[in-house]
């Protein structure tokens, strides 16, 4: 159970009630999280745009990349984008891309998904290691809070109820049909699984893909390295990472879009969510 | 329901905001006191990894089968200065390695001067502060055999490298040239060398002949080629533009170990 404290005194005619569902520990570092993600996303992009090409391994094999962002000649350039030796062409947002001007110049990601928007690998640096810092304090309030008031337990592992049900867990959440009643107060088996792959697995090694990127964290920590097969594979896992985070983010909105946007949204500001009164409720 | 926004609007909205955002971002980006709190960022970096790293915890080495088959050559490749194409020219044959500033014995060096100090050889990965890495052998002359010799001032604090190559002319024509720095952490670790050959063979000009700095435990930029003078120093802030490196001064870190 995620509530900890219901209030009936608002209950209006209309049959729902208040729920506390989110301690303002969890709701801050949830926000914080949001600006970390976001500058640590825009200034990553910028930084690879540097050297839009990625490889695998320890070495980067410039002939043979196995993805790689190119402007040709052109007047103005155009942009190809190649993926594992098959190429497309991507004007206009890969490769090649309108700056502040409206000139199109060759950059691999475009000007409206990098920090800064113009080219600058030492401002993007600057912007990613400071968030980059802030998202592991973050990280590590959020995680000493969770284990210490049991939140993280009670909020994200499923129970033994909801692991045997997971096949009708999973048709309900594709046809869209949300629970309600004091089933809305609990994540479902999916939520809670996807959050714990997210928190427990592809953040903190996004983070320890990231500083296998640093030399000096290579030589105090080489194993690190071998975990990820080379400092170049380590850059393009870092990349995937990122874009598995993207595609997480994307449906976590649009999930929390479709089950009650003005509701979700309260729930993480003020911590109260509303739900409805079912017959099996206690009043 | 009724008085709270439609879901477009509520898209729209948040688009209209990333974007000012965005471009909010760009101009707080522009502000020296935010610029300064960011770069706290790399500063805390630098406090953990020298907390991680000892005096003698090296960066790996490799074997030479995994030498990269082509070294991307990066930065100045082949300089314009007159003086330095003058030297290439004689195959550095009067090439004088200066090591001066805060010590107590200068030193004046030829390269056959340093090819007799003991050397060191190293196969270690190079990685460019854009992203990408290629493993290189080094052979050099171990930099803290040098600074042994010429003997540190007590107050010496930094070890400045100044090099051939221009990288652009200052506002007064001056040429403005590559510099580097590391402090003494860095300068006496057994890995930094003065490279004088290149996967057993003389540095060529693209990457930095006749002589170039090894800091493995850092970015490239920190690894100044066309070296010709070591000067000991209490302070980088009166050297160039006083960030302590040409790239520095272009709002890079003064510690690449990230």
């Amino acid at each position: 159970m995620v509530s900890t404290e219901t209030s009936d005194e608002d209950a209006g005619p209309a049959g729902f009630r208040w729920v506390f569902r989110h301690p303002a520990t969890i709701r801050i570092s949830h926000w914080v999280n949001v600006v970390c993600l976001a500058v640590l996303l825009l200034s990553g992009l910028q930084i690879f745009n540097a050297h839009p090409a990625l490889y695998w391994g320890e070495v980067s094999t410039f002939d043979a990349p196995l993805v790689s962002m190119t402007a040709t000649e052109a007047e103005p350039p155009r942009g190809v984008t190649t993926v594992f030796g098959k190429s497309f062409d991507t004007t206009g947002v890969l490769g090649a891309s309108n700056d502040a001007d409206g000139e199109r110049v060759g950059r691999g990601f475009p000007s409206w998904a990098t920090l800064p928007g113009y080219q600058s690998l030492a401002e993007g640096r600057s912007w990613h290691f400071f968030f980059a810092w802030v998202f592991v304090l973050n990280g590590l309030v959020y995680l000493a809070y969770g284990l210490a008031s049991g939140q993280l337990r009670r909020r994200l592992v499923p129970t033994g109820g909801q692991l045997r049900h997971i096949g009708a867990s999973v048709i309900e959440h594709l046809s869209f049909r949300f629970p309600k009643g004091e089933e809305a107060t609990r994540y479902n088996v999916l939520q809670k699984l996807t959050y714990l792959v997210v928190v427990l697995v592809l953040l903190p090694l996004q983070l320890l893909a990231g500083l296998a990127l640093s030399p000096g964290f290579n030589a105090a920590a080489p194993f690190v390295l071998d975990l990820f097969g080379g400092r170049q594979s380590a850059r393009t896992i870092h990349f995937v990472l990122a874009n598995l985070l993207v595609l997480f983010v994307l449906v976590h909105v649009a999930m929390v879009v479709a089950s009650g946007f003005w509701n979700n949204l309260r729930g993480m500001l003020t911590g109260w969510f509303r739900i409805e009164r079912t017959p099996g409720d206690v009043a | 329901m009724s008085r709270l926004p439609t879901r477009r609007a509520v898209l729209m909205g948040a688009t209209a905001a990333g974007a000012s955002l965005l471009a909010g971002c760009d101009q707080l980006g522009q502000i020296p006191w935010f610029r300064r709190t960011l770069d706290a960022g790399e500063d805390a970096s630098q406090f953990v990894q020298r907390l991680m790293l000892t005096q003698q915890t090296l960066a790996r080495e490799f074997a030479e089968a995994d030498i990269s088959p082509w070294f991307k050559p990066n930065g100045t490749i082949d300089p314009v200065d007159e003086d330095y194409k003058a030297l290439a020219a004689k195959n550095f044959e009067g090439f004088r390695l200066k090591v001066d500033g805060l010590v107590e014995t200068p030193l004046d060096l030829s390269l056959d001067d340093l090819r007799r100090m003991p050397s060191r050889t190293q196969i270690t990965r190079h990685d460019c502060v854009e992203g990408w890495s290629c493993i290189g052998k080094w052979t050099g002359a171990p930099l803290a055999a040098l600074i042994e010799r010429a003997k540190l001032k007590p107050e010496a604090r930094y070890v400045v490298f100044h090099c051939a190559d221009t990288m652009e002319n200052a506002d007064d024509g001056s040429p403005v040239r590559y510099y580097e720095s590391v402090d003494l952490v860095d300068a006496v670790h057994p890995q930094t060398i003065l490279a004088y050959e290149m996967n057993g063979e003389p540095l060529k000009v693209a990457h930095g002949a006749p002589l170039r700095l090894r800091v493995e435990r850092q970015l490239g930029y920190k690894m100044a080629k066309y070296v010709m003078r070591i000067e000991a120093v209490a302070s980088y802030a009166d050297v160039g533009g006083g960030n302590g490196g040409y790239w520095e001064d272009n709002g890079y870190a003064w510690y690449a170990g990230i």
